[in-house]
């Protein structure tokens, strides 16, 4: 029961963090469908997002922190993200009408 | 026997959830699944943006990410859906090597969170932290009030406001929402079926 | 509490967790109750409106047990579950919409810092959590495996999504009243009497509250934006597969969002907890050292509260059963085209009024401008009425619960 008991630090935060981000990683280069390879990339932005906030914490590094910085990153990383999510979203439905399917093993007109 | 500490369990509990959805989007086949299991893993890492003391930026989370980007992502996973549950799968040979390629990340960005020796857990749980709102929201107008209570002389002219990045982000948001409008308008189909809302 | 029952049980984390559990429970229970109560008032609104009497029989003369004994019926049918239905998530779809619906009770104050969890954002938060209960629609409609369900789940994601919009946008003129997004602290600011209450701080703010509401009850698919249910369009909607049990835990999560929406009108624009007039300032209650006569103060502001908050949904109950229901199109334009420029002109104007009336144009109010000296990250000095705010998200406490407080 020692986790119970003792604090976290941000080594902590950064272990999750590269959980999240090798999914992340893995969704992305293995997934066939283009909305699985979306949903990669969230979860690659949202792990080094949880490095930021890490970082930025008052609370887990009293003195070393690199404050409001870390929080302010973040904020822009969901931001960007969301608009990021929306023209790919955008794409893949174009590609969807184009060619009936969202396979990207199936995007390979301009191939060699 | 001492005292337990309810910010580890918290903290604990929040990442398993995260971390094991994460994985659970990885391996399941089914579209639908895993945008659920997405939506589940972002909620969590919300809880463990509250528990680090970044209140806004978890409710931040909660509402542009889980309840905007997700809700994006489930729609577009249901106007592509040709058949209710349709599953794509991935070749064998290629979840060996991605396995090989992100076992082999993870191991280097593992050691490289758990060696260095000024990012290990303190021994002494200081008091909250005190950030509000009103910190972000001035720094984001361009006055790092936060610089008051810095210490060093250098970090403190370090320190830069963020009204710039501010303003880039909202004419972006507007060129994305335009871009994205006109990209997905409605036009004629190759092989249609009769999807409408 | 903790502390209270630490001393009785011995593992500390066993007495921890047991308080965690009870003041979990009793804000299950006010949602849960709440919605059994509202079923039974919405019954017996909508049976006046229409010149009949409602539920009369079960419980005596006006039916009040009448829910517990549709509760009961509801507990005993046949658990269905269609044959093409993805089972998980179909099990799962309404557990999602109470949860979404019941965290925003966390941030909710009920009474002069009688919250479960302080949070500095807790008005960000509560719309935030609030936009979550779209996932347990789309879901429950998805794996419906069925074209009905379907339709009405993308229908209500598509009108909720839109509204958050104009709802953000509204909720935001009294925070920039305020100047922070405490709703304790919100709500400290309005004491007295009623004409300091934000809704009549100003003509632009007085707009916003209408506003606010039209899209609360879009947010929460309450008629007459309820083209997700639409009984005579869509068989159900978004729950026509779901039956039993699972069906009430819809309705509750519905009615458990009215109330909290309507729960945020109150504190934001009618002053929460603080009645027309401080009869407990009056009474020297409030002030007094004695803790009984603060939990009394205290428990006639929830009285209050609550009173607010069911003449809310009594409200949106009664603009049901009067209008009709708008098509999809007309509630699109009513969002994009009425409520977001309208919520917009209000926050500009409520800007300017701000900045050329700081001090309130009759009438004195007690929260001013910023003052010479004053430090712009602190809340504002306390009044007679109220106790000093802290200044952090939570105090300093013994244990390391994150924001858990207990009443006492």
């Amino acid at each position: 029961m020692n986790i119970f008991t003792e604090p976290v630090g941000v080594s902590h935060y950064l272990v999750v963090g590269a959980v999240m981000f090798v999914a992340g990683a893995v969704c992305m280069a293995t997934k066939r469908n283009a909305l699985g390879v979306l949903m990669g990339i969230e979860l690659v932005l949202n792990g080094a997002n949880v490095n930021f906030v890490a970082f930025g914490s008052q609370y887990l590094r009293p003195g070393a922190n690199i404050g409001l910085d870390g929080q302010l990153i973040a904020l822009f990383v969901i931001v960007l993200a969301a608009a990021e999510a929306a023209v790919a979203l955008a794409i893949t439905l174009n590609f969807y009408n184009n060619h009936s399917t969202v396979d990207v093993d199936q995007a390979d007109e301009l191939k060699g | 026997m001492e005292p337990i500490n309810w910010h580890s369990v918290f903290f604990m509990l929040f990442s398993l959830v995260a971390c094991g959805f994460s994985l659970a989007v990885v391996l399941t086949s089914n579209i639908v699944r895993m945008a659920f299991y997405l939506v589940i893993a972002l909620a969590a890492t919300s809880g463990l943006f509250f528990l680090a003391g970044a209140d806004f930026v978890g409710a931040m989370q909660i509402m542009i990410y889980v309840g905007g980007t997700l809700v994006l992502l489930i729609f577009g996973v249901m106007l592509t859906a040709k058949g209710p549950f349709i599953n794509m799968k991935t070749a064998a040979g290629e979840w060996i090597l991605a396995t090989i390629v992100g076992g082999s990340l993870f191991v280097v960005l593992l050691s490289a969170a758990t060696n260095v020796p000024s990012w290990q857990a303190l021994d002494e749980r200081p008091a909250e932290a005190q950030v509000t709102a009103t910190r972000l929201g001035m720094a984001l107008m361009g006055a790092r009030v936060d610089a008051l209570e810095e210490a060093d002389p250098v970090t403190r002219r370090g320190l830069s406001g963020y009204l710039l990045p501010f303003e880039i982000v909202s004419v972006h948001l507007l060129v994305v929402l335009i871009g994205a409008a006109y990209l997905a308008r409605p036009k004629k189909r190759a092989r249609g079926s009769a999807d409408s809302l | 509490m903790a502390e209270f029952l630490r001393n009785y049980i011995s593992p500390d984390w066993l007495a921890y967790a047991i308080a965690a559990f009870i003041q979990a429970f009793l804000l299950v229970n006010l949602v849960a109750v709440g919605a059994l109560v509202f079923i039974w008032l919405e019954r017996k609104v909508s049976g006046r409106i229409q010149d009949r009497l409602g539920p009369t029989r079960v419980g005596g003369k006006f039916g009040w047990l009448q829910t517990l004994a549709d509760g009961i019926k509801l507990v005993t049918k046949e658990d269905l579950m269609p044959a093409g239905a993805d089972g998980m998530l179909f099990k799962l779809a309404p557990y999602v919409s109470f949860c979404a619906s019941y965290a925003a009770y966390l941030a909710l104050p009920l009474a002069n810092d009688w919250v479960s969890a302080r949070l500095n954002v807790a008005v960000f938060f509560i719309i935030a959590v609030l936009g979550l209960e779209v996932f347990g629609v789309i879901l429950a409609g998805y794996a419906s495996a069925s074209k009905w369900s379907l339709f009405g789940a993308m229908r209500e994601a598509a009108q909720v999504v839109s509204y958050e919009v104009p709802l953000g946008m509204c909720v935001v003129v009294p925070v920039l009243i305020a100047g922070t997004m405490d709703l304790v602290t919100i709500g400290q600011m309005q004491s007295g009497l009623f004409i300091n209450w934000f809704v009549f701080h100003d003509p632009f703010t007085f707009i916003t509250f209408w506003v606010y509401f039209t899209c609360a009850t879009a947010s929460v698919n309450r008629a007459p934006f309820d083209l997700a249910e639409a009984e005579s369009e869509l068989v159900a909607g978004f729950h026509t597969e779901y039956s039993g049990l699972r069906w009430s835990i819809f309705f509750m999560a519905e009615y458990g969002s009215m109330f909290a929406v309507s729960g945020l009108a109150a504190i934001l624009f009618f002053g929460g907890w603080n009645g027309p007039f401080p009869i407990t300032h009056w009474l020297g209650l409030a002030d007094s050292s004695n803790p009984l006569a603060h939990y009394v103060a205290n428990f006639l502001g929830m009285v209050n509260m609550m009173g607010k908050c069911i003449f809310g949904v009594t409200f949106m109950m009664w603009v049901r059963w009067t209008l009709p229901r708008l098509r999809i199109d007309q509630v699109m334009t009513t969002c994009l085209k009425y409520c977001t420029p309208i919520a917009a002109v209000a926050f500009l104007g409520a800007v300017l009024w701000t900045y050329a009336f700081p001090g309130g144009l009759l009438i004195p109010t007690n929260y001013g401008p910023v003052r010479e000296g004053q430090m712009l990250l602190e809340p504002y000095p306390p009044t007679a009425y109220n106790e000093a705010p802290p200044s952090g998200i939570a105090q300093a406490s013994t244990t390391h619960e994150r924001g858990e407080r207990g009443t006492d």
